[in-house]
């Protein structure tokens, strides 16, 4: 531990002797940077989640709309669309979310082969940002843990129409109570564009992504 | 930089030759920058306050650097208080050892993402030294791997490789002779392989984009989930950083996850952001370490003309942008850093004391700074450090050295109009010899020969602009200056 | 108006041609300028490869001679960024008060030739006649630097007779770079040959530009190669009457600038 503490004592003296001595706390400095970008949204709810389909059909993402009181019957169709038998789901997912007709396998911590071994995964998520056609996911009740939505091919995820934002700044601000969450912002399958800069859905993540937004 | 160069690296220029006579490089680096110039371009218009953003990321980035000591420290408390280990760094072998030493029980294997900063301290050969076989899971970073290649770009490492190029490889090392060469099937070649090296490595490492002072917590940004693998899957996660990567505040986020994506991959965001804080119980690895790295990077501080080098948050715009990167790749840079910030940065990571032919790589043409999302002023920076470079070369060696003869003479001859009427005069006469029956001159002796390498050179016409002006009216009235 | 010329030391040994069209373009629109004689350079080379020490007086020379003028034309982008962009911090650095007022006091009164024509004098057409294909080449310091945008290429629109044919990849470098043309002269060559691709490409019969730097670089390659384009700079095609008449304006040949 010496060398380590030594190297700390170091590098940080190291710093101190590049700095102005005189300068004023960290926190109000910071405060005076300027910021005259956009953080508020001008748009109208609907407005927003058209904003947000469009974006996520940019990243091919598949989008689907449903009263809240169908949508256990419109998640039936798309996972019997996506020919989608067996499915885990976080622990505490709503139970009226889940169509009867499939396997929802709850998450106890299973093994990341059980996990393989399923057809997708049916998750919700915090919130949605509109401009950049992103799912905010800090892995509360509902979301599950970061594997679920990792290791299956599929990821079906729901979004409350009133948890669409349309900046990042708006965002950021939402998960700022959520800031010690793990949180994953997820855009679309994953993707790569490593050969050729020829955009390539699907690597290791989900290589499918369908988005449900209840009105 | 030791660790990199087992031996000097050529200047920049005759590292450059060879690669531009390599047509298929320069076409594959043509295409790649052009198509991520493009993309860049688009998602950028689209943004009406992408020069506020710009502004407040410099600032932001400027800043941190001003309190980088307490930023740091902040980190660290948080970090630990969240069931995180933080280690410091002085350089690039001290950080090797630290990573070796948590990596022992790794079942001799390591699961990596993508790092420059760990290409820097060439961790890949200290893993392998100690018996530990890393394996990268980038794409392209596997691409170079199984090539025993090295990375030619900041965000496109493999981006000098083509498709067929990319299948050899990839049916060689993986078995598999009858690989097809469609971007798909050589994604999906890397999937299986990856798939199950994911899932029964005990011990990931990675580097970071952003280390959150107030939270302690990480910041990844990446596309393919390779990333997310390595740092939610295995057991153990090593993160090695620069002392750079540190932010002040979880907001700061809100400025750069739009400048980064946006600049890096022209993406309006990339696929997948991790944040994670220490350890969650229950969720991802259950011991989490931090090096902190410095690795000279408080030397770059020490130089107020260049600390903004620092601010850099290795989106490689610039790289896409330099019209000198385009002709030759990353390679001719002889580091792991490329491109216009590379040619700042490798330097000063070398105490000027290599690569000092880079921060000459640059026709100050200015497209780096342009798209630089934090505003680095990199044709000034590279000014500064062409200064530098002159005024590190010893006192007796200037005196020798034909460039500096040449500068301090033609100095001379400036500081008096006599002087300079008299070179114009003498440079007609001198020229005669060397004007072919063409009229212009195609061979120059010396250094000047580099001008007529590839350009005929037009003779100095009979009568100077001020010779003209002086005959075509009287002097006008002037204070005369001599 | 009296405007003083700095007609930069590569012009006035190498292009004097450029420096005689600009007298004639402004005394056309009525100025007169004066030569202040002592001129030399403004110090842009020794101070850009690293000489930082060698430019200090080189740019209190500059400053000296022309720190009383009213308007300074400077037809050339690279020496008046270099002016703008760095010249306060050459004066800071060396720690000169008297020099970093006369700096400051100076330099908006400095005007690239063109910024001068739309900017200072409000004129757009100079009563030019080019009866030529022409392409516009955008050097990176009056794209970069001095942000001209459009201003060279609204003065030329209002050229009569003139065909201006848009250069593809407008905001690419040439190459050039000072003396990067040299130090890197292989890298530099094949930036220069994507510049000529794309110059030839618009089947020009001049390339233009507000930098002679430039254009000496693209100039010595065409030459070499014997191609059929030639170069002028903006001045010259401004300070242009050459009469013609529209029919025949197209097909001739001969002198060009």
């Amino acid at each position: 531990m010496s060398e380590i503490q030594s190297a700390r004592a170091e590098i940080l003296s190291r710093i101190r002797s590049t700095i102005d001595a005189s300068r004023a706390g960290a926190a109000e400095t910071w405060q005076a940077i300027p910021r005259n970008y956009r953080q508020r949204s001008t748009l109208t709810s609907s407005e927003k989640l058209a904003l947000l389909e469009d974006r996520l059909q940019d990243y091919g993402a598949g989008v689907h709309h449903a009263e809240s009181s169908q949508l256990a019957s419109v998640i039936a169709r798309i996972l019997h669309q996506r020919n989608k038998k067996r499915i885990l789901v976080p622990r505490d997912i709503p139970p009226t979310w889940l169509p009867v007709g499939f396997t929802f396998v709850p998450d106890e911590n299973a093994a990341y082969e059980a996990i393989d071994a399923c057809d997708g995964v049916l998750t919700g998520c915090l919130l949605a940002i509109a401009s950049t056609g992103t799912l905010a996911l800090c892995h509360e009740p509902g979301q599950g843990r970061r594997a679920l939505t990792l290791i299956p091919d599929y990821h079906l995820c729901i979004v409350e129409g009133s948890a669409v934002v349309e900046t990042v700044p708006e965002a950021i601000h939402l998960l700022e109570s959520r800031k010690q969450h793990p949180i994953t912002l997820i855009s679309g399958p994953s993707a790569t564009a490593d050969i050729e800069m020829t955009r390539i859905q699907g690597v290791h993540g989900p290589r499918v992504l369908d988005v449900v937004f209840i009105s | 930089m030791t660790p990199v160069k087992e031996c000097a690296a050529p200047d920049f220029p005759t590292a450059a030759l060879p690669l531009l006579h390599d047509i298929q490089l320069r076409s594959n680096v043509r295409h790649a920058t052009d198509v991520i110039q493009g993309k860049r371009f688009r998602v950028v218009s689209e943004m009406p306050d992408w020069q506020s953003l710009r502004e407040t990321g410099q600032r932001t980035r400027e800043h941190t650097l001003q309190y980088l000591d307490s930023y740091l420290e902040q980190f660290e408390e948080r970090c630990t208080a969240a069931g995180g280990h933080v280690h410091w760094a002085r350089d690039a072998a001290e950080a090797n050892r630290i990573v070796v030493q948590m990596a022992q029980n790794a079942m001799g294997r390591a699961i990596k993402i993508k790092s420059m900063t760990t290409e820097e301290i060439g961790l890949n050969r200290a893993l392998e030294a100690a018996g530990i076989q890393p394996i990268e899971t980038d794409l392209a970073e596997l691409i170079i791997q199984l090539g025993h290649d090295k990375p030619s770009h900041i965000v496109v490492p493999a981006l000098h490789k083509n498709r067929q190029q990319i299948r050899e490889l990839f049916a060689y090392a993986m078995g598999q002779p009858h690989l097809g060469d469609r971007p798909e099937d050589l994604t999906e070649a890397a999937r299986l392989y990856l798939r199950q090296q994911f899932m029964h490595t005990p011990v990931a490492i990675s580097g970071a984009n952003f280390l959150i002072a107030e939270t302690g917590g990480v910041c990844i940004v990446e596309s393919e989930g390779n990333g997310r693998m390595c740092l939610t899957l295995p057991r153990t996660l090593i993160t090695i950083a620069g002392i750079d990567k540190v932010i002040p505040n979880f907001r700061d986020l809100e400025v750069l996850l739009q400048l980064l994506p946006r600049s890096a991959t022209g993406e309006r965001m990339n696929p997948y952001n991790s944040l994670w804080t220490g350890v969650h119980p229950g969720d991802g690895p259950q011991e989490f370490h931090v090096v902190l790295l410095d690795n000279r990077r408080t030397e770059i501080l020490r130089d107020p003309e260049a600390r903004e080098t620092l601010h850099c948050i290795r989106c490689g715009a610039c790289q896409n942008a330099c019209p000198v990167y385009r002709q030759t790749g990353g390679h001719a840079y002889s580091s792991v850093y490329a491109g216009p910030i590379g040619a700042i940065l490798t330097p000063q990571l070398a105490l000027m004391k290599e690569g000092q032919s880079l921060p000459y790589a640059s026709s100050l043409c200015g497209a780096c700074y342009e798209v630089c999302p934090v505003k680095i002023n990199i044709p000034e920076v590279l000014i500064h450090l062409r200064g530098r470079v002159v005024n590190a070369r010893p006192k007796y060696l200037r005196a020798l050295d034909l460039e500096a003869i040449a500068m301090r003479g033609m100095q001379w001859v400036f500081l008096s109009k006599m002087r300079l009427q008299l070179a114009q005069r003498l440079g007609r006469v001198a020229q005669i010899p060397w004007i072919r029956r063409s009229g212009w001159i195609e061979r120059l002796p010396g250094m000047l020969g580099g001008w007529t390498r590839t350009r005929d050179l037009r003779p100095l016409p009979p009568q100077s602009f001020r010779e003209w002006f002086q005959k075509r009216s009287p002097l006008p009235t002037e204070v005369p200056h001599e | 108006m009296r405007i003083a010329l700095f007609i930069t030391c590569y012009n006035d040994t190498l292009f004097p041609e450029t420096g005689i069209a600009v007298v004639r373009v402004l005394e056309r629109l009525g100025h007169t300028i004066v030569f202040p004689d002592a001129q030399t350079c403004c110090g842009q080379m020794h101070y850009n490869t690293g000489y930082q020490a060698e430019a200090l007086p080189l740019v209190r020379r500059f400053v000296e001679i022309f720190r009383d003028h009213e308007v300074v034309c400077v037809p050339s982008s690279s020496c008046v960024a270099m002016m703008r962009e760095h010249y306060a911090k050459i004066a800071a650095a060396a720690g000169d008060a008297k020099l970093q007022a006369d700096v400051e006091a100076l330099l908006p009164r400095v005007y690239e030739f063109t910024e001068l024509l739309v900017h200072r004098l409000g004129v757009e057409d100079v009563g030019a006649t080019y009866p030529h294909r022409v392409t516009y080449h955008a050097s990176c310091h009056s794209l970069r630097s001095l942000h001209v945008g459009d201003i060279p290429l609204r003065l030329l629109s209002k050229v009569r007779d003139i065909s201006l044919i848009p250069l593809p990849s407008l905001e690419q470098c040439c190459g050039f770079g000072g003396t990067f043309a040299i130090k890197n002269a292989d890298v530099s060559g094949a930036m220069l040959e994507e510049k000529i691709k794309c110059i030839q490409h618009t089947n020009a019969e001049v390339c233009t530009a507000c930098d002679n730097s430039c254009l000496m670089h693209l100039q010595g390659a065409m030459h070499r190669q014997r191609l059929e384009v030639g170069t002028a700079h903006i001045a010259q095609i401004l300070a242009s009457e050459h009469i013609s008449s529209p029919q025949s304006s197209s097909k001739r040949k001969g002198k060009i600038g």
